[in-house]
């Protein structure tokens, strides 16, 4: 170590003042405290063609690439352009591992995971990316194997990348929110664990994504950007606590209550009784979560909970953003059935997207190439209200065949009748 | 020789959570009542049956050394029964179920450095992509940027001065991975790629880089004799979407390459309909090691957020109720031709009433 000839980092070395907790110094102390001279050696490569990025504001990462045996995907595999000035980071190639639902983790098994790590890579690593994964930054092409083989063992798999199902995300969901309206954990489990071989083996048009968020707040992010949205919610009247609203207008004022609570209803459904009472027109409730976030004491979801599915939602490449969409409005998660069912649903339309979407193309492209009723005829699902902001307001549309497509609706909506009769 | 014998992996995919979970989580899983915030990065939840568990939050640097690593885990050994989790946005969180624990908890994460706060109306930590460090198209860093702004937001992580939760984005790319944020700084190419036509033909594979492109401005070409592609700048939009397949179409660049500034994503349903970022700044010098001209710019849109915003408006909820000419004058920031949308649907993004403050 004694040896080791130091880069010279003058711009990174900047980044150590500051209240923030500084990735530099993490650096630095692998590179100069660290027992084991590999590691010592690769960081500070790291360190070196870092600070030549910052000097000359250029990137010299290049990919290509590999896998674990068995997969073919999984590992981002980096090679540096810049290897012959740095060597010893030269190969840095990252590890997609897949997470829990929820990201949770004890320390054994964390210690376990940095002991590993630490024998095969930099010692380096990311809770999480931006997918979702935890990334093990730093491996060279003799190692990613045996570090996978090892923690593979005991329990991790790698996650995806490349054009294939990606590793999902959920929120910390029933096991630590009041406002969940699902097992965020069973259904992600069973999606994405669904599609082991598609996430392992990249051969779809792109990358399909799965969020699951436990309640409208959608804290995973995943109407902006799941291929498959799954959005905890429910369909009876939400739970209001009297006592406990009337303590908070109490506590708060009438003014305060009527600007941060009554006003601010989204489809303006709440009002406040002349006792101080909440009242909520609830065949007007969108669950748009207003009321309960400020309020979580007196006021929270309902008891016939499920989920709405949105499909479609991505980020910028190729087309520009886009929103998910309302598929399922709302969908059931009790019984083993209603899983098969999602995950059925989650087939169709991975199956439908690989043998229509383009290369490169994801779910919400293909939708907006063919059609939002193309997309529903493709995989069976029947038009609903709840999939539109309004009705179309050009008149250019064919409608031939508008006498059979309000039977059917009629029909829908008896069946609908009888099932709910029993 | 035999080949050596590979092993087969075991397909086991995503692990079951529940069993790192403190077991007042398992417990009361589903069974939660409400919710409230002690102080800054602290919460309480309360079970229907009474049992009450407080969670803390501290940012991290994201990019962990196994030292940070170790350090996180000896006290999660130490104050919270063995059991840790990191939220979307990396920060670190221990749930403990006796209060015991929790000041000492707080004390600990702050005695080794890292910032307890990021809950409620509080500007949590940006949630950012892999620049410099790893990412093999970045136009900027993604870790030093971030160090540089939480820097200067840290008594906004650790505070509540905002009318609502303020979440902050960077990319590094105009792809976009950092996602939607109520502000986002994003690199923005302002030059089409330089291209490298001794090394297309045999590094791209011309047609999908073709198909790659948002406005059809790239096009097959022989150049110098050699199979190549072309691109026509007056169409190019400088996105840099046909670097990544083709390395050899540079987008970056070390002037040209810059950075803008967005606001008003918000992924909630809470009262308004999700949103998308909108672009209110762009020609900001991509500066290391500490950005200074971007991060000047996202404060002073958080100090007239801070001053203008009510209670629970997020910033695309605040810019709704004031309007974007208000947006301008209070923040100072130029209103450009280059505001005015002209992608798909741009008509939508244009004002068709007589409605207008002055």
């Amino acid at each position: 170590m004694a040896d080791m000839k130091k880069y010279p980092t003058p711009m990174l070395d900047v980044l150590e003042d500051g209240p923030w907790p500084s990735f530099i110094t993490g650096f630095k102390k692998m590179r100069d405290e660290h027992p084991d001279e590999r590691i010592n050696n690769v960081i500070n490569g790291l360190m070196g063609q870092l600070e030549h990025s910052y000097e000359t504001r250029m990137g010299y990462w290049k990919g290509g690439t590999i896998s674990v045996y068995g997969y073919g995907g999984g590992i981002i595999p980096r090679f540096s352009e810049v290897g012959d000035s740095f060597p010893e980071s030269r190969e840095f190639h990252t590890l997609r591992v897949q997470p829990t639902p929820g990201n949770y983790y004890s320390t054994d098994m964390m210690r376990q995971l940095a002991d590993s790590w630490e024998k095969w890579g930099s010692g380096l690593q990311t809770f999480h990316g931006q997918t979702g994964n935890i990334m093990f930054i730093g491996s060279d092409t003799k190692s990613y194997q045996h570090f996978f083989d090892e923690i593979n063992e005991y329990g991790w798999d790698l996650g995806g990348a490349g054009p294939c199902v990606r590793t999902a995300m959920s929120c910390v969901g029933a096991a630590r929110c009041e406002q969940s309206c699902c097992n965020e954990h069973a259904i992600h489990r069973h999606l994405v664990n669904s599609f082991t071989d598609d996430v392992h083996r990249p051969a779809l048009p792109y990358k399909f994504k799965f969020k699951v968020s436990g309640c409208p707040n959608d804290c995973q992010n995943a109407i902006e950007r799941a291929d498959f949205a799954v959005i905890g919610t429910w369909r009876d009247h939400k739970k209001i606590d009297q006592e406990a609203w009337k303590a908070y207008v109490e506590e708060k004022g009438v003014q305060h209550v009527m600007d941060n609570v009554i006003s601010r209803c989204t489809s303006k459904s709440l009002s406040l009784g002349d006792d101080n009472s909440l009242i909520a027109d609830e065949t007007n409730c969108v669950r748009s979560m207003h009321c309960m976030n400020v309020v979580p004491k007196a006021i929270g979801p309902g008891d016939d909970k499920g989920v709405t599915i949105l499909v479609g939602g991505k980020r910028t490449l190729k087309i520009g953003d886009l929103m998910g969409v309302v598929l399922v409005p709302f969908m059931k998660l009790e019984t083993e059935e209603d899983y098969e069912k999602i995950v059925e649903l989650a087939e169709e339309m991975v199956d439908f997207w690989a043998e229509n979407g383009l290369e490169h193309e994801r779910t919400g492209e293909m939708i907006e190439r063919i059609g939002f009723v193309n997309y529903l005829e493709g995989i069976g699902i029947d038009p609903d209200p709840n999939m539109i902001h309004q009705p179309r307001n050009v008149s250019y549309v064919r409608t031939d065949g508008w006498d059979e497509a309000a039977e059917e609706w009629f029909n829908k909506k008896r069946e609908e009748k009888a099932a709910v009769a029993g | 020789m035999a080949a050596p014998e590979m092993r087969e992996p075991i397909e086991s995919g995503c692990p079951d959570g529940f069993q790192y979970m403190h077991p007042a989580m398992r417990r009361n899983f589903g069974l939660w009542a409400y919710h409230e915030d002690p102080m800054p990065g602290v919460l309480l939840h309360v079970a229907k049956n009474g049992d009450k568990v407080w969670t803390v939050k501290a940012g991290t640097q994201r990019i962990l050394d196994v030292f940070t690593l170790r350090t996180l885990c000896d006290i999660g050994d130490e104050y919270a029964d063995g059991y840790m989790r990191f939220t979307i946005r990396s920060n670190i969180e221990y749930t403990i179920d006796s209060e015991d624990k929790l000041q000492p908890l707080v004390d600990a994460l702050k005695d080794k450095g890292f910032a307890v706060g990021g809950t409620r109306n509080s500007v949590a930590s940006l949630s950012h992509t892999q620049g410099w460090l790893h990412c093999d198209i970045p136009g900027t860093d993604a870790s030093g940027v971030v160090k540089s702004m939480m820097d200067e937001l840290y008594e906004e992580f650790t505070n509540w001065n905002m009318p609502n939760r303020v979440h902050i984005t960077t990319s590094c790319c105009q792809i976009n991975c950092g996602g939607q944020g109520d502000i986002a700084i994003n690199v923005q190419h302002t030059k089409p790629p330089k291209i490298d036509h001794s090394l297309v033909g045999n590094v791209c594979e011309r047609p999908s880089v073709v198909a790659r492109c948002p406005v059809a401005a790239i096009r097959p070409a022989m150049v110098d004799g050699q199979p190549s592609l072309e691109v026509d700048e007056k169409k190019c939009i400088c996105c840099g979407a046909c670097y990544p397949p083709c390395p050899p179409m540079q987008i970056n660049d070390h002037e040209a390459t810059q950075l803008a500034v967005w606001i008003g994503g918000n992924h909630s349903n809470a009262r308004g309909k999700p949103t998308f970022q909108r672009l209110v700044a762009a020609g900001i010098p991509n500066n290391p090691p500490r950005w200074p001209e971007a991060t000047a710019i996202v404060k002073k849109i958080l100090d007239c957020y801070k001053e203008g915003g009510r209670d629970w408006e997020r910033i695309n909820e605040w810019v709704e109720r004031i309007g974007w000419p208000k947006f301008f004058e209070v923040t100072g920031l130029p209103f450009t031709k280059y505001h005015i949308d002209n992608w798909r649907g741009a008509r939508a993004n244009l004002n068709s009433s007589t409605h207008i403050r002055f």
